[in-house]
């Protein structure tokens, strides 16, 4: 791609930074033994003694014929006079054990991108090429909810980096880690002019640093290792969030220099993440033993298995209603405490853990047009008790907010959830008085009737338009679900809106079987998470599916040829809509308000929010990028079939689309 | 205002319920179309099936008085439809494409629902 190709020859200086000028490698960790060239082999390179030039008649001798097609001597060896400096970096990155560098390539990078394949064996990280650095970070995102692990991508420091930025802005909503490393050339003296230049910046990081955790330019080798290992570190102590190192490109390319520095890398000590302060615990305890109608409220509690297990643990004790936002899979869905929103309308403590949002859970606003009005009520009775565990609190920043309107709580914990649980179910395990015992007991047994009541509406509501065309998403999602029940299935990520139907009715009880969305609302995290979530359960033999919608996909498509590329086993049953269907209702509601007839120009929905005039054929796309595919689908009676034959691709190693023609939501 | 608002859906709702002969005239295939043509499907499914950003429509719709009343007046998520986008007899056209879908299958009796 031209607008990263650098329009001058690579410069031979190395010696730019004086700060470089000179550095013995000797790391706590590792130790730098590149190749370096050879003085004597220096000397006789062709470069001293050209070959001589023959009449092209003449079959050419073995050296001439080798002086015309090989690489130059000159070039096969090191031309820098050292080890390269993106070696070092090589050896840092690699002491963090990160299985995935998922990028697009770009000359800012294009030293330690050489470094990784080569230096580096393309192992440990494994450099996955991606068409659009959005995608790269979602992969990340999507990667990490399953394996509990970060990847770090390579980004071009002005032009990737803003195609980066919806992306990152999601990880961030959502804590999830991604080290994102974007490539710049700082040196204006020395960086190569025209395109380079053009895409180089005195600050690259300035612009997500509203959303991300940490960033840093280091200007030196020990700087990059020292920023590098805390970047990492940062990443991971929760709550996690994506960080950003600026890279310079001529730190990259410069050979270490020995000037009796010794070079080291920093080694990484996982932190411990925050809990709750134990006053505060005992607190919470106190009002949730002594509450009549207790309602827990879990949003990203569970940040792995065993959080599942604590939640389970607590509301068992307290025999209390669970709420699952949905931000991770918090809450066994088969659980007869697995309970809707609306439970916290008559609760007298409600405990949030990891909200993304204490207000939206207590409180209702309808649009009724009247904006920033609208209808704005509590649902909960003012006497309420709410408690907060919530480390969101550690990282608020100013610019970019992912709350809402403000939230008065009476005990508020700014500590990780899931590693306060342990403390918080012994002390209300303490607090419950004996003479309180039955009567928590016989909450149980109402939570178990309604839950089997719940359970039959919510079955009823979807045999509605089961046998419809364009397909129920109530039949989309239990159709797929026939198809997959006796894998080891994981479901990772839903994108558009299908009703729920997968929350409700399938019965997720794993943390990877549900994932969450992706936190900050930006559509187009739904493909490329997909993919990075199927690559972490390739690895542990997990079935992947996703619901994929059409807008989301059409954000940035060529994620679908990296799976494919990369062997990266998939099955993307589309929720295909044909419109960017919360606009639809948005436009329609804003001409009603107006009193005015929705221009439809042809078109479903209002103008500017359809799919349509013409239909994507989906299904084309996925198999021009190798894929196995099949569509449009708009029979019902078509869809398990067909789900079938995709299943067994995907269960044979390809990713399979199916292009599915749907009902709205 | 509002009072003046009030008065009018009050005598529009009467008027149609004293106008059942309209209801009589209403014509389902008709009602289907308008119902696409003024973003009913959007919220509501094309079956009137709901789902979470509309409460179900049909089967069994609502009766026709507060069917008529709610969409005339509502003042929740969904923006009122006065007579000037959606006429009375179009809106009697919903009316009777709604009435003509038919109740769903128990589900106990949809293995898919039952796995």
């Amino acid at each position: 791609m031209a607008r990263k190709s650098p329009q001058s020859e690579p410069r031979l200086e190395v010696s730019r930074r004086k700060f470089l000028a000179g550095v013995t490698v000797a790391g706590a960790a590792t130790a730098v033994t590149p190749p370096v060239a050879s003085a004597a082999t220096q000397a006789t390179s062709p470069s001293a003694a050209p070959a001589p030039r023959v009449p092209s008649a003449l079959p050419p001798s073995m050296h001439v014929a080798a002086a015309e097609t090989q690489t130059p001597k000159e070039l096969a060896q090191s031309r820098i006079g050292g080890v390269p400096g993106s070696d070092f970096m090589m050896d840092v990155i690699k002491t963090l054990d990160i299985k995935y560098c998922p990028s697009n390539c770009a000359s800012s990078f294009r030293a330690i991108h050489e470094s990784m394949i080569n230096y580096g064996s393309n192992k440990m990280p494994e450099y996955l090429t991606c068409t659009h650095e959005e995608s790269a970070v979602g992969m990340a995102h999507g990667y990490f909810k399953i394996a509990g692990k970060p990847l770090m991508t390579l980004c071009h420091g002005t032009v990737g980096l803003q195609h980066a930025t919806m992306a990152i802005y999601n990880a961030w909503c959502d804590r999830v880690p991604v080290i994102i490393v974007g490539g710049n050339d700082l040196d204006a003296a020395h960086r190569p002019p025209g395109v380079p230049t053009f895409h180089s910046a005195q600050d690259i990081n300035a612009i997500v640093r509203d959303f991300t955790k940490w960033d840093d330019t280091p200007v030196g080798l020990q700087h990059f290792a020292q920023s590098f290992v805390r970047a990492y570190k940062i990443s991971m102590t929760p709550p996690f969030g994506p960080v950003a190192i600026s890279l310079d490109a001529g730190l990259q390319q410069e050979p270490v220099k020995n000037n009796g520095e010794k070079l080291y890398i920093p080694r990484y000590v996982a932190s411990s993440p925050p809990q709750g302060d134990t006053g505060a615990v005992k607190e919470a305890a106190r009002l949730l033993a002594g509450a009549e109608r207790p309602v827990i409220v879990a949003d990203r509690a569970a940040r792995t298995e065993n959080g599942i297990r604590l939640l389970v643990q607590l509301a068992e004790l307290l025999q209390a209603p669970v709420v699952d936002m949905g931000g991770r899979m918090n809450f066994p869905k088969t659980h007869y405490l697995s309970r809707p929103p609306t439970v916290v309308n008559n609760a007298d403590v409600v405990i949030g853990l990891e909200l993304s949002d204490f207000w939206a859970v207590v409180n209702s606003f309808i649009d009724n047009g009247e904006h920033g009005i609208g209808i704005n009520q509590s649902k909960v009775k003012p006497d309420t008790k709410l408690i907060s565990i919530n480390s969101s609190e550690l990282i608020t920043k100013s610019n970019y907010q992912d709350f809402q309107r403000f939230q008065s709580v009476d005990v508020s914990m700014p500590a990780d959830a899931e590693a306060t649980l342990p403390a918080l179910i012994e002390a209300v395990r303490s607090a419950i008085p004996n003479d309180r015992k039955a009567a928590i007991e016989k909450r149980g047994e109402a939570a178990k009737k309604a839950h089997a009541e719940a359970k039959e509406r919510t079955r009823q509501a979807a045999a509605l338009a089961f046998d419809a065309s364009p397909i129920s998403t109530a039949r989309l999602v239990m159709e797929t679900y026939a198809q997959i029940k006796d894998l080891d299935w994981s479901l990772v990520a839903s994108s558009g809106n299908v009703s729920n139907w997968h929350q409700r009715l399938w019965p997720m009880e794993k943390h990877y079987h549900w994932l969450g969305a992706s936190g900050g609302y930006g559509v187009g995290y739904g493909a490329p998470a997909s993919v990075g979530a199927a690559l972490a359960n390739r690895d542990l033999g997990r079935f992947s599916v996703s619901i994929q919608s059409d807008g989301d996909l059409m954000y940035a498509p060529g994620v679908l040829w990296t799976a494919a590329k990369h062997k990266i086993p998939l099955l993307a049953v589309m929720h295909n809509n044909r419109g960017y269907h919360q606009e639809v209702m948005h436009v329609q509601r804003l001409s009603n308000f107006r009193n005015r007839v929705a221009s439809l120009g042809g078109d479903m929905g209002p103008i500017g929010t359809s799919i349509e005039n013409p239909d994507i054929e989906y299904h084309k796309l996925a198999e021009s990028m190798g894929w196995w595919a099949k569509g449009p689908i708009k029979d019902p009676a078509q869809l398990g079939p067909a789900i079938k034959e995709a299943v067994a691709v995907v269960k044979s190693g390809q990713p399979a689309l199916l292009n599915v023609w749907t009902q709205p939501r | 205002m509002r009072f003046v608002r009030s008065l009018g859906l009050a005598a529009l709702a009467a008027g149609l319920v004293l106008g059942c002969g309209a209801a009589f005239a209403a014509s389902a295939e008709k009602g289907k179309e308008a119902y696409v043509k003024h973003g009913c499907w959007a919220c509501h499914g094309f079956q009137g099936q709901g789902g979470v950003t509309g409460p179900k429509l049909a089967p069994e719709p609502m009766a026709v008085e507060a069917f008529t009343a709610f969409v005339r007046s509502t003042n929740r998520a969904m923006p009122p439809y006065m007579e000037a986008i959606l006429s009375n007899d179009e809106l009697a056209d919903i009316y009777a494409y709604l009435q003509t879908i038919p109740k769903p299958a128990d589900y106990k009796s949809i293995p898919l629902l039952n796995q």
